[in-house]
C-alpha cells in the first residue's frame, strides 16, 4: 500500500493534494433545486467534477401492489451511473456496486423521512451520475436529501454526507477519484447534522480507533457546511418563486 | 393567513428548522416536536396569526392527502359491483360506495351502476372517512354534491388552494362577482367553474392559473381585479 502511494504522489512537499487542495479542504459544492419540471422534487449537485442529478416522485401509488407496506411509505432508491459518466463506457446494466450504493443511499435517507405520514404509498428516488470523480455516493446523498425536501415530503432533517480518505497516515476530506484509487482508505459518512446522528458509515482500508474518531470529527465539521448549502439552495429557490420571478 | 402574506412577514423553512422563536406562541401545521423544541417537517412558510400568538407552518409543495370533511372534485376511474373507484388527485384512490350515492335500493348488476355514474364522469364529493389504513370514502348524498354536468375543471397545486379561496373566500367572491360565474374549489386542487358562457369560464380558468402562479406575491387581489377588468373591456 505505502509503496503504491509513493509511486503516485498524492501529497506534495507543501502539503497540497493532487488537485491543489489542503487536507481539510472540500471540493467546491454547488446545489441547484427544482431543475426537473415533471418530477415532484429534484436537485442537481456538482461536487468538484462530480455531477449528480436526483429526482423524487411521490408519494404515489405502489406498483407492484404486493410491495405495499400497510403502515408507512415504501422508499425506493435507484442509483445509476450513466454510460458516459466515466472515461471508459460503463454498461447501462446495474452493476453490483450500483445495487449496493442504491441500498446504502436508501438506508442513509430512511431515518430522516416521516414514512409513517404516507402509509401505503411509494416514494421513488432516482439518482443519476452524469460525471463521476470519486465520492459519488456522498454527492448522491446530498442530492437525494435535497430533492426529497423539494418534493414537499415530511422529514426530520436533511441528510448530508462527505467522504474522509486516508493517504499514508494523513486524513483528508472529500477524496477525489485519484485519491480513492491510490490512497489508503475511504470512509464515506452521512449524518443528520441537526441531531448529530450518523445514517451511513462505510470504510475501505485500515483505520485505527483514533483515526475513526478523528474522521468523524472532521466529517461532522464539513457536513455542517454542506447542510448550510443545502438549506441555502432550497430557500433561495423558493424565495425567488415567491417574488414571482 | 392571507393578511400576513400581504405584510410580507413570512419566513421560508426547510425540514428540521426551528419554528418557535417565542416561547408563548402556539404552533400548528406541519411541525414536529423533539426535546421540547418545535421544528418544521417540510419545506414551507411560517405564517403568524392574531398578532403572532399562533404560528402556522404551511407546506409549499406536496401531494393532496385526504382529510375527513374535505370537499373534493374526483373522476370516476372504475365502476365496480357495489362501488366506484375515484381519482381525487392524491396518492390514494377513493371509493364511492352505492350507499353514499342513493338511498334507493339498487340491484347489483354492473350495467346498472354505470348508468348512474360512468368512467370518466366528474363528481363533486365530500370525504366521509379516511384513516390512512383504508381507502378514503366519498359521499355525494348532500345537496349540491354529485355529478358535474356543466362548466370546466381547472387543476392547480393543492398547496395553492387557500390562495385561490382567499381570506374568508374573498378571492373566489371577487372572481364570481366580476365574471358572473360560480366557482367551487376542491381541497384536492381541482377547481370547478360554471358560467353562463364559455368565454367567461375560460377567462376564469386563466385567472385561477394566474393566481396559482403568483400565489405569494403581494397585493394579489387588486392585481387580479385589474387584470380581469382589462380583459373584460
Amino acid at each position: 500500500m505505502i509503496k503504491r502511494a509513493a509511486q503516485v504522489k498524492l501529497i506534495d512537499e507543501q502539503g497540497r493534494r493532487v488537485d491543489g487542495r489542503l487536507p481539510d479542504e472540500m471540493r467546491p459544492l454547488r446545489i441547484e433545486v427544482g431543475k426537473l419540471k415533471s418530477a415532484d422534487g429534484s436537485a442537481y449537485v456538482e461536487l468538484g467534477s462530480n455531477k449528480v442529478i436526483a429526482a423524487v416522485y411521490g408519494p404515489r401509488e405502489v406498483v407492484p401492489r404486493h410491495e405495499v407496506i400497510p403502515d408507512r411509505a415504501l422508499l425506493r432508491c435507484r442509483y445509476a451511473m450513466l454510460p458516459f459518466s466515466v472515461a471508459e463506457r460503463k454498461s447501462p446494466q446495474p452493476t453490483r456496486r450500483e445495487i449496493e450504493i442504491s441500498k446504502v443511499v436508501r438506508e442513509a435517507l430512511v431515518p430522516a423521512v416521516f414514512l409513517e405520514e404516507y402509509p401505503r404509498t411509494a416514494i421513488d428516488v432516482y439518482i443519476n451520475v452524469l460525471e463521476a470523480d470519486g465520492g459519488t455516493r456522498t454527492a448522491s446523498i446530498i442530492a437525494a436529501a435535497t430533492a426529497l425536501a423539494d418534493a414537499g415530503i415530511a422529514m426530520r432533517d436533511l441528510v448530508a454526507a462527505v467522504a474522509i480518505g486516508k493517504i499514508g497516515n494523513l486524513l483528508v476530506v472529500d477524496i477525489n477519484g485519484v485519491e480513492d484509487q491510490y490512497g489508503d482508505g475511504d470512509m464515506p459518512i452521512a449524518m443528520m447534522p441537526r441531531y448529530g446522528e450518523i445514517t451511513l458509515i462505510q470504510a475501505d482500508g485500515v483505520f485505527t480507533k483514533e483515526e475513526v474518531k478523528r474522521a468523524l470529527e472532521l466529517a461532522s465539521k464539513h457536513i455542517d457546511e454542506i447542510h448550510r448549502l443545502q438549506i441555502k439552495a432550497l430557500k433561495e429557490t423558493y424565495a425567488k418563486i415567491e417574488e414571482g420571478e | 393567513m392571507a393578511s400576513t402574506l400581504m405584510s410580507g412577514e413570512k419566513r421560508i423553512v426547510v425540514p428540521g428548522d426551528l419554528v418557535q422563536d417565542r416561547a408563548k406562541a402556539r404552533v400548528e401545521g406541519a411541525v414536529y416536536k423533539v426535546n421540547s423544541q418545535i421544528r418544521s417537517k417540510v419545506l414551507g412558510v411560517v405564517l403568524s396569526d392574531d398578532g403572532g400568538k399562533t404560528l402556522k407552518v404551511v407546506p409549499l409543495k406536496g401531494k393532496y392527502i385526504p382529510s375527513e370533511g374535505d370537499l373534493v372534485i374526483g373522476k370516476i376511474v372504475e365502476v365496480g359491483f357495489t362501488s366506484w373507484t375515484v381519482d381525487i388527485n392524491s396518492p390514494y384512490l377513493a371509493v364511492l360506495p352505492v350507499s353514499e350515492v342513493t338511498s334507493k335500493p339498487v340491484t347489483i348488476p354492473r350495467s346498472d351502476l354505470s348508468k348512474i355514474l360512468d368512467e370518466g364522469d366528474l363528481i363533486l364529493a365530500r370525504v366521509v372517512s379516511f384513516d390512512k389504513s383504508k381507502e378514503p370514502v366519498l359521499t355525494i348524498k348532500e345537496s349540491r354534491l354529485g355529478k358535474i354536468e356543466r362548466g370546466i375543471v381547472v387543476e392547480i397545486s393543492p398547496n395553492k388552494v387557500p390562495r385561490v379561496i382567499g381570506k374568508k373566500g374573498s378571492m373566489v367572491k371577487l372572481l364570481e362577482e366580476l365574471l358572473e360565474v360560480n366557482i367551487i374549489v376542491g381541497q384536492n386542487g381541482r377547481v370547478l367553474v360554471v358560467g353562463r358562457n364559455e368565454k367567461r369560464e375560460e377567462l376564469a380558468a386563466i385567472v385561477i392559473k394566474k393566481i396559482e402562479a403568483e400565489a405569494h406575491t403581494e397585493g394579489l387581489t387588486s392585481k387580479v381585479r385589474e387584470y380581469i377588468k382589462a380583459r373584460l373591456t
